[in-house]
């Protein structure tokens, strides 16, 4: 099986070699054939390497050595892939979400003019992502961090001839490029110290090499996560995410939700020994975690547009992964990823295909009355936000989120103030999700659907669903059932969570946390279906108006980036319009040009000026001699 | 010779001296341009032959021959190019000689 890992990223870049030279020429369904089709074959490559994988002993590993890439002193990088329990997870998730999305998008994309540039990024990219989990060193993870970077920009950018698109796609790439500078400085600290960056030998050297808590360790950490805050759109550098929604829908799905934004906890968890010996750095982790689910929660909250909502909400998810890792759940962070794939993803489909029937609309409070027009839409999106609500028992979302909500408060770094922003992330999340369904499928109906979504659209959503709910049944909270077989997996790569000593009953908190889910939907049903008096009282209060616009705003982050690094950039770049330090060197040739228009002055070619001339000096010689 | 006082015939030398000076700057005419110039030399011959009466040493008068061999040389060189300048410019104004300008 090893000799067939190189064909799960090279099957897609297969597919991107061949549209983007030959998709001109290609007919619509050539291009979606090679497209979709190509990655449909690296996903039936993993699922029989994941089954394979399963049957194995504990603790194998897949490796396969293609060839070397370069070799410098010291510094070597293989283009080798490595797989075990947790690549493997992530494997599968982008394989096997990216065919569904795919065929998916050969609908969605149909009448399209650039098909074949659309199939062409989406498979680089894919490409670039299996690389970035397969790597086996670090500059090979850090090339399909810049690819899935690099596509990322091309695809939120897809419709470049609105300014707005590519405007966001800028903003995704400088803004995710912050984190890109700190994370390879993290690189060359990490190859500085330990003279490697074969990720197993970091691992290993590192608990040796470092104190837990040294300097340098904590730097190394910090930066990796920086990297890790930047493309998982983390709070300080979270603004990108919400604007990178002008992709068209299956981009948003793939890249925005399932995936790439999910590097960030792919490389924290692969570099987990680094963080653990550095209690600062998982501090930090969870609290930007927790913090930023909380604010993108409430962000959430407000929006209008159906794809914003998601956005904020894929951060607010994203930051319950971080807080997980933070507090030292490794398993739980990955579950949560995991689950977290499917119903997100499922979400941006459904809510691609609400706004493709109702002929490109994104405003929530414009739908509505859905319910009957689409049943499949509806009910797959329902499931989809029940999971992101975490309705107990019978959703994926549940599973994950209450692990994550039990392990902030008990875990080692768990903390009863990051516990508590989870769960009020928890209650933002339900509610949220509850009237996102009830304003775009229930109430009267405020624009008249189009063409229904075609097949090829709904069976991606329909298996996503069932995925949505049954992916939680892998792994249950220990003290109701022993099913824990994810974890397992997990755990062969990942330290096991140390819990504190004298906790309370789990029990105790799965309760709260249904509650508070639940109170959260029913305040979203109370608010938005039966129309308190409350709502129309809050509409009319300037107070409550302007908190909704500051949150609407995303808190507000981009006038204060605007205001903080914009403008001075900008200002400064206005003094420099005509370069500052050429004014030295053209001042110096400007004095030069100067005298010589007075020297030439006085080679004017008269010869009795020249008669006065040597009269004159040798008046001053003479005099010179008289005075001297 | 002894009754002409040495700073009297220096002082005529100098007259003499800044008239062909003065004419070189003020004349636009080559050739008086020139004239003024052989005035010049002579004036500084008649200090040559002043200091040598003065000091009763011949070297004033042997300069004095070698400054009239110079000057008559100058002239038949000047004259030539005079001509030259006539057949090419047409002119002998010298401010509108000036091709060597810039």
């Amino acid at each position: 099986m090893e000799q067939y890992l190189y064909l799960i990223p090279a099957l897609p870049l297969i597919g991107f070699l061949v549209l983007s030279l030959a998709g001109k020429y290609l007919s619509r369904n050539f291009i979606a054939g090679i497209g979709a089709g190509s990655v449909c074959v690296s996903a039936l490559i993993t699922i029989i390497l994941g089954v394979r994988f399963l049957q194995s002993p504990p603790g194998t590993v897949y490796t396969q050595l293609l060839w070397h890439w370069f070799l410098t002193g010291h510094l070597s990088a293989d283009l080798s892939l490595r797989i075990d329990a947790l690549s493997l997870i992530f494997i599968c998730i982008i394989t096997f979400i990216g065919a569904l999305i795919h065929i998916y998008s050969i609908a969605f994309m149909r009448n399209d003019r650039d098909y074949a540039r659309f199939f062409a990024s989406m498979n680089l990219f894919v490409c670039a992502m299996l690389l970035l989990v397969m790597a086996d060193n670090l500059v090979l993870l850090y090339l399909g961090w810049e690819g899935v970077g690099l596509c990322s920009y091309l695809l939120i950018g897809f419709w470049y001839e609105t300014p707005a698109n590519y405007r966001a796609a800028n903003k995704a790439f400088v803004i995710t490029r912050i984190g890109d500078t700190a994370m390879i400085i993290g690189l060359f600290l990490i190859f500085k110290e330990l003279g490697t960056l074969y990720i197993p030998d970091i691992l290993i050297q590192s608990t040796q090499h470092f104190n837990s808590g040294s300097a340098t360790i904590t730097l190394i950490a910090l930066l990796l996560l920086s990297g890790g805050i930047g493309k998982s759109a983390q709070l300080p550098l979270q603004t990108w995410l919400p604007d990178a929604m002008a992709g068209p829908s299956p981009v948003s799905a793939l890249i925005h939700a399932a995936t790439m934004v999910t590097a960030g906890v792919y490389l924290i968890s692969r570099m987990h020994t680094i963080f653990e010996l550095s209690p600062l750095a998982m501090h930090v982790t969870a609290v930007i975690g927790a913090v930023t689910l909380f604010m993108a929660g409430c962000s959430a909250m407000v929006q209008t547009d159906i794809k914003r909502v998601l956005a904020y909400s894929t951060i607010s998810q994203i930051g319950y992964m971080f807080l997980a890792m933070g507090v030292g759940a490794w398993s739980a962070a990955i579950f949560h990823f995991f689950t977290h794939a499917f119903f997100k993803a499922l979400l941006f489909l459904a809510a691609g295909a609400v706004i493709e029937t109702l002929h490109h609309e994104h405003n929530i409070f414009k739908m509505g009355g859905l319910r009957k027009e689409m049943p499949v839409i509806y009910y797959t999106f329902t499931i989809g936000a029940a999971a992101l609500a975490a309705l107990p028992l019978v959703t994926a979302g549940f599973f994950s989120k209450d692990q994550i909500l039990w392990y902030a408060w008990s875990a080692g770094g768990g903390h009863p103030a990051l516990w508590a922003l989870a769960l009020s992330g928890a209650f933002i999340t339900a509610f949220y999700s509850t009237r996102l369904i009830l304003v775009v499928f229930w109430g009267d109906m405020k624009t008249t659907p189009g063409h229904l979504p075609s097949g090829i659209m709904t069976v991606p959503l329909i298996i996503l669903a069932f995925f949505s709910i049954a992916g939680g049944w892998i792994e249950w909270p220990h003290n109701l059932l022993h099913i824990s077989l994810f974890s397992e997996q997990v755990q062969q790569v990942l330290p096991v969570t140390q819990l504190k000593p004298h906790l309370p009953e789990e029990i105790v908190f799965q309760l709260i946390a249904v509650v508070v889910s639940l109170f959260g939907i029913y305040t979203g049903y109370a608010l938005y279906y039966r129309q308190s008096e409350l709502m129309t009282l809050w509409r009319q209060s300037a107070n409550v108006m302007t908190v909704r616009n500051f949150l609407l705003n995303g808190w507000r982050f981009d006038q204060l980036y605007d205001t903080l690094l914009v403008r001075p950039f900008l200002f400064i770049t206005r003094i420099n319009k005509s370069d500052v330090t050429d004014k030295l060197y053209t001042g110096i040739a400007d004095i030069h040009l100067q005298l010589n228009k007075l020297f030439s002055f006085f080679q004017n070619g008269s010869l009795r000026w020249y008669v006065a001339g040597v009269l004159i000096g040798i008046l001053f010689i003479i005099t010179l001699q008289l005075l001297l | 010779m002894s009754s002409i006082h040495a700073h009297t015939v220096l002082i005529v030398a100098a007259i003499l001296f800044v008239l062909g000076l003065a004419g070189a700057l003020i004349r636009r005419n080559v050739i008086f341009m020139l004239l003024s110039i052989e005035i010049m030399l002579n004036a500084a011959g008649l200090a040559f032959v002043v200091a040598g009466a003065r000091w009763q040493q011949p070297d004033g008068q042997i300069m004095y021959l070698f400054i009239l061999a110079m000057a008559a040389a100058e002239v038949s060189v000047a004259l030539a190019l005079v001509l030259q300048i006539h057949h090419q410019h047409k002119t002998l104004d010298i401010e509108q000689l000036k091709e060597l300008k810039d």
